[in-house]
């Protein structure tokens, strides 16, 4: 199937006194899968729907392969909408709600009638195919015994299906999904999350999908665009962004459930001062600025109390979780980390155990407290 | 919606429903305590009610000794009276003229101002007529609708048309009466509809957006019609029977006259029972309306309950 690229060029919009999106720009590939993703209230649902036209941008512009969408009306886009309460209509049979999309397009208002429609020259004609259609895609999401149902007498999972089929119905050019998983509770989400991944593979429409779980972004993402405070940080693919976060807020969000964060001094030769402990880090080499040493839990690790170049610590809390464990440990002055151990070496731990905690010089980030790291050579529109 | 379902009801039982029943004593005090209540309610409404259709089957007529019982005959008259039958065709001619007129614009007035923003202003104006004193209206409607001194009249000569005796010509009374009626229901229902328009999810008309149905009648037919039906069937019971009950604007306005065009079958009740004494047959008819409003009440009830369950159903 054909699909467009997008351009999002230096979009901006306020509400009030405040500014919910400041110059965003992103351009997004044909066929691409990409991620708008932050924390509620970012600003990533807003731009969603600038880009389906439910919302006018205070500035910038959106080119949808090569066409400028910004005069153009939401239903002359060529792109579909998933909203996050699925917004079926409660009236209308399964049928009826993926068949609407269809009806209002290529039926004209005579035909729509429930009598006098059917007699129309043509009418009969244009209805079936509409029901062919609608029978495909019923097929293709597993609907088939559910369409003479309405909404209220579905699952959650039922109904994300149908509003599924109702955006992918007339073949859009590019999909745009809001938070769709977000009512699902935890073990649909990833079924369901599946079925999109799979959607996506086969018709390789231009796919732009909102949410605040990582876990989601990254299953999910060719790329992933970070959104914070109105404020696209970065935009790469989910391995990349993991690697390498530009600043400490994408790093913090994308290190769920723990980051370990530690403000330290002016690093001198990658050196940072733990205490009396002195680490060197390569992502401090040739920063001369005071900032924050963060590293994830999985780059960490511990080791015997006297281990060359490990800073001295204290267990105080072990966290079990299934193949891994969270070991919550005190180091000097005051500072706590956590390191993530298979639970095996876990067993043998006791609270209370001095060992000694060595972190991947390779791997832990500094940012410096003017903002972006250094090496964030990865960010900005691919 | 589904979260809500999955919370064990059962797990707050002993709690809640527990310490609800009450003890012997609560029990004999919730008794004395409405004892009251209950004499008001039996003496001033269920009693009378009773009485209103015992009467019904005899001949009672006020400030006569000596009641019969006539079994049905009041019942059989009815069916025969011309009178009867002439303010049954005058009703009816209301009603027809009154009910789609007064929920369409309503509706129409409700959907035109939902966004606007003099709402409020708007909403005060039509609402107006449903908080006033409707005889106090029909007073002042009496002299816009005077023959030779009323606005209406002055109006129709300055467009260039010949005065209407609006309210003493047979002809025109009981549309004259219906105009009021109609403007006097438009506010109630407006708001109603109102209140119906509030709750459509803003998605939904966004989806229809989307969808190809962005604006005008494609839109009201595929979301706010559909969306409103339930209080449309509301709307539409209750302004049925607010129209069968006309009766301030007639006993101010016409008397039922002139030549009985407007002569409304709760006026014939009214006149049958309270200037004829007849009040065995007065009962009789409005033992007939009861009957007929509880019907309509009850269909109404049953279209919104099979929605509500409808809905329960894990509705959104």
């Amino acid at each position: 199937m054909a699909a467009l690229d997008l351009h999002i060029d230096d979009i901006g919009k306020r509400f009030g006194a405040i500014d919910v999106l400041r110059g965003i720009c992103l351009r997004v590939a044909a066929g691409e899968f990409v991620t708008l993703l932050g924390p509620s209230g970012c600003g990533k649902s807003t731009l969603l729907r600038i880009i389906a036209g439910l919302e006018r941008a205070d500035q910038g512009h959106v080119r949808a392969g090569g066409r400028g969408l910004d005069a153009v009306a939401p239903k002359d886009r060529d792109l579909a909408f998933v909203f996050q309460s699925y917004a079926l209509y409660p009236h209308l049979s399964v049928h009826d709600n993926i068949a609407a999309p269809l009806v209002m397009r290529e039926l004209s208002s005579l035909e729509r009638l429930p009598v006098i429609g059917a007699l129309l020259p043509g009418a009969i004609q244009r209805k079936r195919s509409i029901q062919e259609r609608v029978r495909q895609t019923s097929g293709l999401l597993k609907l088939d015994a559910l369409l003479e149902r309405r909404p209220s007498a579905l699952s959650g999972g039922q109904r994300q299906r149908v509003a599924l089929g109702r955006a992918m119905v007339r073949k859009p050019k590019i999909f745009l999904m809001d938070e769709p998983l977000a009512n699902l509770d935890a073990a649909l989400r990833i079924h369901t999350r599946g079925e999109i991944a799979r959607l996506h593979k086969e018709m390789e429409t231009t796919t732009i999908f909102v949410t605040h779980d990582q876990a989601e972004a990254a299953a999910l993402s060719d790329r992933v665009a970070v959104i914070f405070g109105g404020e696209l940080r970065q935009v790469a693919a989910p391995a990349d962004l993991y690697r390498e976060p530009v600043d400490l807020d994408v790093a913090r969000f994308l290190a769920q459930p723990f980051l370990n964060e530690l403000a330290v001094a002016a690093p001198i030769g990658g050196g940072l001062m733990i205490g009396g402990s002195r680490i060197i880090i390569r992502d401090a080499l040739g920063s001369g600025l005071a900032g924050t040493l963060a590293f994830r839990p999985e780059h960490a690790t511990l080791a015997e109390k006297d281990h060359p170049g490990a800073l001295p610590v204290r267990v105080t809390r072990i966290e079990h979780a299934g193949i891994d464990a969270h070991v919550f440990v005190d180091a000097e002055a005051g500072a706590q980390f956590v390191a993530r151990i298979s639970a095996e070496r876990a067993r043998s731990l006791r609270d209370g155990d001095n060992l000694g905690l060595t972190i991947d010089a390779e791997k832990a980030w500094f940012f410096p407290s003017n903002g972006s790291r250094q090496r964030g050579d990865h960010s900005g529109a691919a | 919606m589904a979260l809500a379902n999955d919370i064990p009801l059962s797990s707050l039982a002993p709690n809640t429903a527990g310490s609800y029943r009450p003890t012997r004593a609560q029990a004999q005090a919730g008794i004395i305590l409405s004892v009251p209540a209950t004499l008001l309610l039996v003496a001033l409404v269920i009693g009378p009610a009773i009485l209103v259709f015992f009467l019904s089957f005899t001949n009672a007529s006020l400030g006569l000794a000596g009641i019969q019982f006539i079994g049905v005959a009041n019942y059989t008259r009815m069916l025969t009276d011309p009178g009867f039958a002439q303010s049954l065709r005058n009703t009816a001619l209301y009603v027809a003229v009154v009910v789609p007129t007064a929920i369409g614009w309503g509706l129409l007035v409700a959907v035109l101002i939902a966004r606007s923003r003099f709402a409020v202003l708007y909403r005060t104006a039509y609402f107006l007529p449903v908080a006033a004193s409707l005889v106090a209206l029909a007073t002042a409607w009496e002299a816009i609708l005077h023959p030779s001194l009323g606005f209406a009249n002055t109006l129709l000569q300055l467009l260039g048309a010949s005065p209407v005796r609006f309210l003493s010509d047979p002809a025109t009374a009981i549309y004259a009466l219906a105009a009021i009626g109609v403007w006097q229901l438009v506010g109630f229902n407006m708001i109603l509809f109102l209140a119906g328009l509030s709750t459509i999810p803003e998605e939904l008309y966004e989806a229809a957006t989307i969808d190809g149905a962005d604006r005008g009648l494609k839109r009201f037919l595929l979301v706010t019609w559909p969306m409103l039906a339930p209080v449309t069937v509301f709307v539409t019971v209750m302004t049925i029977i607010r129209a069968f009950s006309v009766f301030e604007t007639v006993a101010v306005l016409t008397q039922g006259g002139p030549m009985k065009s407007t002569s409304v079958v709760l006026y014939t009740f009214y006149e049958e029972g309270f200037r004829f004494f007849r009040v065995g047959y007065a009962s009789a008819i409005s033992v007939s309306f009861f009957v007929f409003v509880t019907f309509l009440s009850l269909v109404q009830m049953r279209v919104s309950e099979r929605r509500a369950r409808w809905k329960a159903n894990g509705g959104q």
